[in-house]
């Protein structure tokens, strides 16, 4: 079980939260003309790093919020944790 | 007599740990044994000349005890009786308690004639893989007469029927440094760190502190190491900063310092106090975890090896020093190192002279010398070749090794109660290796060792491969004291005392003793499965390479003990067939846990209604008095039906479906998900979540809406209501409540933060009760005489805050089951009050409450979608909510719906079923097919979603979600349910069977 820093609240155990996928990904903006391909990218296309990534992370059974992990995904390290309008502290 | 007979096989000294004024009564295999305050069951049993506990999983052959702890494979028992029965204990971990009741498992009808020991002469025709290679055909054999079989003669204890009557506990914990054994250089650490001021949990497995310093002859500053051992421990409870725990094993080590610990909390009392639980699961998160786990003697292969009264010389010197017990009277002790001679020692001085077989060619080692001394001969480069003994060791063959020690040059026949073997010792690397440090091999002990760390996770002592007592207590204090620096500013370091033990030799590298000659007997490596040094050499033989693919093959290592005591010695194997360096060969995967762990441990109190919380409305108690039947909806438990006398479900149902057609009917819809936005944004917000216009719904007013996931799938439905300028009332399903608000949340944190929006659930805060049926307003009006509930007073889809009494009630004016409907909405402790007042009101309208099963009934003939619906695979076409999707904005999944697939000609859409014969019921989840007679492959149309029994009709219906749906209408096609062997001819009908232009919701 990992231990997560929510950037509000402070380290916790993982079941406190639940994983919100990758945290690289834009929504396209509404109204904006897009082709189905990077429609398509933006849906359902994911990189999946060995090693290094930004994800979200959702503090469900804490202060509900939002926020950014940087996590290496083959050793589980967290870097560093922040929130949504601040950029890592590495 | 046996009173009389009874501990015939104790130490003449007093040196151990066990009371003996303290007398203990246990039976084993249904024969009454005495023991002493302090035996486990595994030496209470030897000191009763009792070596005979098991049978082997694979062969059935008669076993004894292999170790004195944790690393037993041989002795597992099945203990207590009735609902407290116990499989798989191993006998060497139980403490004795007065009555024990301990059984040996895996043989029928008894230990010592076991019907199933054909297997072992049969042997030479279950060979590695046997399985695998014999019941391949035919197939049809494997379900009805080959897997019933296997079934049968396999396994190992039995698991009890009637639930477990123990209480078991959770306990979360943190620390700084975790020190994990309590042997010379676990206490050093912990001494060193907790003097340092961090705060420090010791575990221990066994009863009492210590491990090797238990049984070795060593001195610490001027005590003995038993001395030492206790004197550390007192001073440590006296500490403020630590917690020792004995009886408690660290078996998991996960992800970020996580490690799992049982603890043995009444196992050992007699009559544990009633709320005391029997064992405890404590999750230990541990700023660092040093691992002094100690060692493992490794047995040596010899033919018939595994015969009771054959055991670990470390072992037969534990039960002497610790437990005042003899493994037997005349011993043989065989050894490729120094270590075995201990037990020599003990043995004479217990007068018994043991024959000591050494592979080595010779030893200056003090303990060597030492046995030399006292007059002892002993016979090196000597092996043991066979033995004999059914079910006790009686006799070994034993004999002289050639220069290369790969044949017996003379054979010698002698007579022996026990013999105890050691072939040196494996560092327990387990919780190291769990936590991902890469190992690497230390050619001067033979075995891997902790190397290259992943986590915050140190190695000391034995379990780093330091097998002296000054380089263990070294590493303890240095990295006791380094790593509690971590954590304070202290820098307050404890001395290394002067130490002193024998000097030792080392061993030599030979596990597995050559074949007799002529003969082929077996050679055991795992004992608990019973893999033999044949079956690795036909593994070998028959291509398998990779370690971890001759593990699986012959199943070496895979048993309950983990190879505790086998690993290394296949690995050598195979590196000596293959002629590798044993790196080369690599070693297999350590993973939790590292020794069994009782289920209801794991499991701690979420058991019956702990499982999971219940949610339970502010209306249940009525439900619950009104005979309701409730059924589970997440975590909510809800009115099913309300049956009345000696009604059937089905009755019941049509009923109060009936009754909400005909008169009036209420249902708790507490359940529904509520939340609460507000903010100068909300309309902006639910504009781009909902696929419906927002912007200009009128406060006052209530709206359907249905959003979508990016992919364009439906996510949810409800209405939502604008409460006042800034502020929205949305409802959303019962079961998606959590993931809309989350999903929610996700758009206003991180995708339109610049929205000004707050969101929050209200779910719990408000008690809702639909009032459902054309006499609704009648019912409503005498509720609330001031208001007006005319159709132009309350229009559909509006609402009105008002007060039932001085209670603050809003009324809406939404409809779930089609009829003309309000749902009121109070402050949850008003719900039970509402709902009561209703009833009462109602009763001269003929009100009756209605549960989930009619609800569905309604809105299924209604050809309203729900969950089976909207299943996470529809968008809005599907389900026939086009209509609902605006063309003018831009919203969450909009851009998805213009994807091909989405747009086709044929796509899949909604549309009802009456059976043809107005009987048939469809079952859910039926196959729509054109023709039932086609051959197979059956094209596929549909499936049926959602069925009921039309209170209107009075015959089945079903909405079925079908390729190309419209245009089916009219047709008559079939349900088919290939697993029920049903077929039913289905009429194609609209999905809105009852009132399908809606005017009845706005009469």
């Amino acid at each position: 079980m990992l231990e997560i820093r929510c950037p509000h609240c402070g380290k916790r155990s993982q079941n406190e939260f639940s994983y919100g996928g990758d945290g690289n990904v834009k929504r396209p903006a509404l109204g904006e003309e897009i082709n189905t391909k990077d429609w398509d990218d933006f849906v359902y296309f994911r990189d999946n790093p060995r090693g290094k990534h930004t994800e979200l992370w959702h503090h469900t059974s804490g202060c509900r919020q939002w926020f950014k992990a940087s996590r290496d995904t083959a050793t589980h390290e967290i870097f560093a944790t922040c929130k949504m309008n601040e950029d890592f502290n590495e | 007599m046996r009173i009389l007979m009874s501990n015939q096989f104790r130490t003449t000294n007093s040196i151990g740990l066990i009371n003996k004024n303290k007398i203990l009564n246990f039976t084993f295999n249904g024969e009454s044994f005495q023991g002493y305050e302090g035996d486990t069951l595994a030496s209470a049993l030897i000191a009763n000349g009792v070596h005979l506990v098991g049978r082997s999983f694979k062969y059935h052959r008669p076993r004894g005890f292999l170790g004195a702890g944790v690393e037993e494979p041989n002795a597992m028992v099945q203990l207590h009786e009735g609902n407290r029965s116990e499989p798989n204990i191993i006998a060497t971990e139980v403490e004795l308690v007065e009555g024990l009741v301990a059984n040996s498992q895996n043989c029928w009808p008894s230990v010592k004639f076991d019907i199933g020991e054909i297997n072992n002469l049969l042997n030479r025709f279950f060979p590695a893989g046997f399985y695998y290679k014999t019941f391949m055909w035919p197939k049809s054999f494997w379900y009805k007469i080959y897997e019933p079989i296997i079934r049968k003669a396999a396994g190992m204890g039995i698991a009890p029927l009637s639930p477990d009557p123990d209480r078991y506990e959770h306990n979360y914990e943190h620390c700084d440094v975790l020190v994990v054994g309590s042997g010379p250089s676990g206490l050093a650490s912990a001494l060193a760190a907790a003097k340092n001021g961090a705060r420090v949990i010791l575990a221990e497995d066994k009863a009492h502190f210590g491990g090797s310093l238990l049984s070795d002859e060593v001195t610490i500053g001027n005590m003995s190491g038993r001395e030492w051992a206790s004197d550390v421990i007192s001073q440590l409870k006296n500490l403020p900063n630590v917690t020792v725990k004995n009886r408690s094993q660290v078996f998991g080590y996960y992800d970020h310092n996580m490690t799992v610990m049982f603890e043995r909390v009444s196992d050992h009392i007699e009559n544990p106090n009633q709320y005391t639980p029997r064992q405890r699961l404590h999750y230990i998160r541990a700023g660092e975890v040093i691992v002094s786990t100690g060692s493992i003697e490794r047995p040596i292969s010899f033919g018939n090896n595994d015969r009771p009264g054959i055991l670990l010389a470390s072992a037969a010197n534990e039960y002497m020093k610790v437990y005042e017990t003899l493994v037997g009277k005349k011993p043989i002790i065989f050894t490729n190192n120094d270590t075995a001679y201990s037990a020599a020692i003990e043995f004479l001085k217990n007068d018994i002279t043991p024959i000591i077989l050494d592979t080595r060619d010779n030893s200056n080692g003090e303990l060597v010398k030492e046995v030399q001394n006292l007059g002892v001969k002993i016979r090196f480069n000597s092996g043991i070749a066979d033995t004999k003994g059914h079910l006790k060791i009686k006799s070994a063959t034993i004999g002289k090794l050639d220069s290369d020690k790969e044949n017996f040059i003379s054979y010698e026949e002698v007579e022996c109660d026990c013999i105890c073997m050691s072939g040196g010792w494996t560092p327990t690397v387990h919780l190291s290796s769990q936590a991902g440090n890469k190992l690497k091999f230390k050619e001067e002990i033979d075995a891997y060792v902790p190397d290259q760390k992943r986590q915050k996770e140190t190695a000391i002592g034995a379990a780093n491969g330091s097998y002296t007592l000054d380089q263990s207590l070294a590493e303890g204090f240095q990295v006791g004291f380094e790593l509690s620096n971590k954590f304070t500013s202290n820098n307050s370091k404890t001395d290394t005392p002067i130490s002193n033990e024998p000097s030792q030799e080392s061993h030599e590298k030979l596990w597995c003793m050559p074949l007799p000659d002529g003969k082929k007997p077996k050679r055991f490596i795992d004992f608990q499965n019973d893999v033999a040094v044949s079956d690795v050499e036909l593994a070998l033989r028959e291509g398998f390479r990779s370690i971890e693919h001759v593990k699986r093959y012959t199943t070496l290592g895979m048993a309950g003990d983990q190879g505790k005591t086998s690993n290394l010695n296949g690995l050598q194997y195979v590196s000596k067939i293959e002629k590798k360096i044993v790196p080369e060969v690599g070693h297999t995967t350590f993973r939790p846990p590292y020794t069994p762990v009782t289920i209801g441990t794991i499991v701690g109190r979420e058991v019956g209604n702990h499982y999971l919380p219940t949610r339970k409305s502010p209306i249940h108690k009525w439900h619950e008095e009104n005979n309701a039947v409730f059924v589970a909806a997440g975590l909510w438990v809800r009115p099913r039906y309300y049956p009345r006398g000696n009604e059937t479900m089905n009755d019941a149902v049509n009923r109060e479906a009936a009754n909400v057609r005909k008169n009036v009917g209420i249902c708790d819809v507490t359940t529904l998900g509520k939340i609460d936005i507000k903010g100068p944004d909300a309309p902006e917000f639910l504009n781009r979540i909902y696929t419906n216009a927002w912007l200009k719904l009128p406060v006052g007013k209530a709206r359907y809406g249905v959003m979508l996931r990016e992919d364009g799938m439906v996510m949810d439905d409800g209405t939502t209501s604008r409460i006042s300028d800034n502020h929205f009332h949305m409802t959303t399903t019962t079961a998606q409540a959590a993931n809309v608000l989350s999903h929610l949340e996700y758009y206003l944190q991180v995708v339109w933060p610049e929205l000004e929006v707050n969101v929050l659930s209200s779910t719990e805060q408000f008690a809702g009760v639909a009032v459902a049926g054309p006499k609704s307003r009648e019912l409503l009006s005498k509720m609330f005489p001031s208001d007006d509930l005319s159709n132009e007073g309350l229009p559909f889809m509006g609402l009105l805050d008002t007060k039932l009494g001085n209670i603050p009630a809003r009324i809406y004016r939404i409809s779930f089951s089609g009829e003309l409907a309000y749902e009121v909405n109070v402050e949850s402790d008003y719900g039970l009050h509402l709902w009561k007042k209703i009833m009462e009101v109602g009763s001269d309208f003929g009100v009756q409450p209605y549960g989930t099963e009619a609800l569905s009934t309604l809105r299924i003939e209604m050809g309203h979608v729900a969950g089976p619906e909207l299943d996470g695979r529809s968008i809005p076409f599907d389900v026939g909510l086009n209509g609902m999707v605006s063309q003018k904005k831009d919203f969450i999944g909009k851009r998805s719906l213009s994807k091909d697939a989405f747009v086709a000609e044929d796509r899949q859409t909604i549309v009802g079923l009456v059976p043809v014969d107005k009987k048939s019921k469809i079952p859910e989840g039926s196959h729509i097919v054109a023709n039932d007679k086609a051959p197979t492959p059956i094209p596929k149309l549909g499936h049926v979603s959602s069925s009921c029994w039309s209170v209107e009709y009075n015959n089945p219906f079903s909405i079925a979600i079908m390729k190309d749906g419209k245009k089916q209408i009219g047709k008559t096609l079939f349900a088919v349910s290939p697993l029920k062997d049903i077929s039913i001819p289905v009429e194609v009908v609209s999905s809105h069977y009852v009132d399908p232009k809606g005017e009845r919701v706005r009469s």
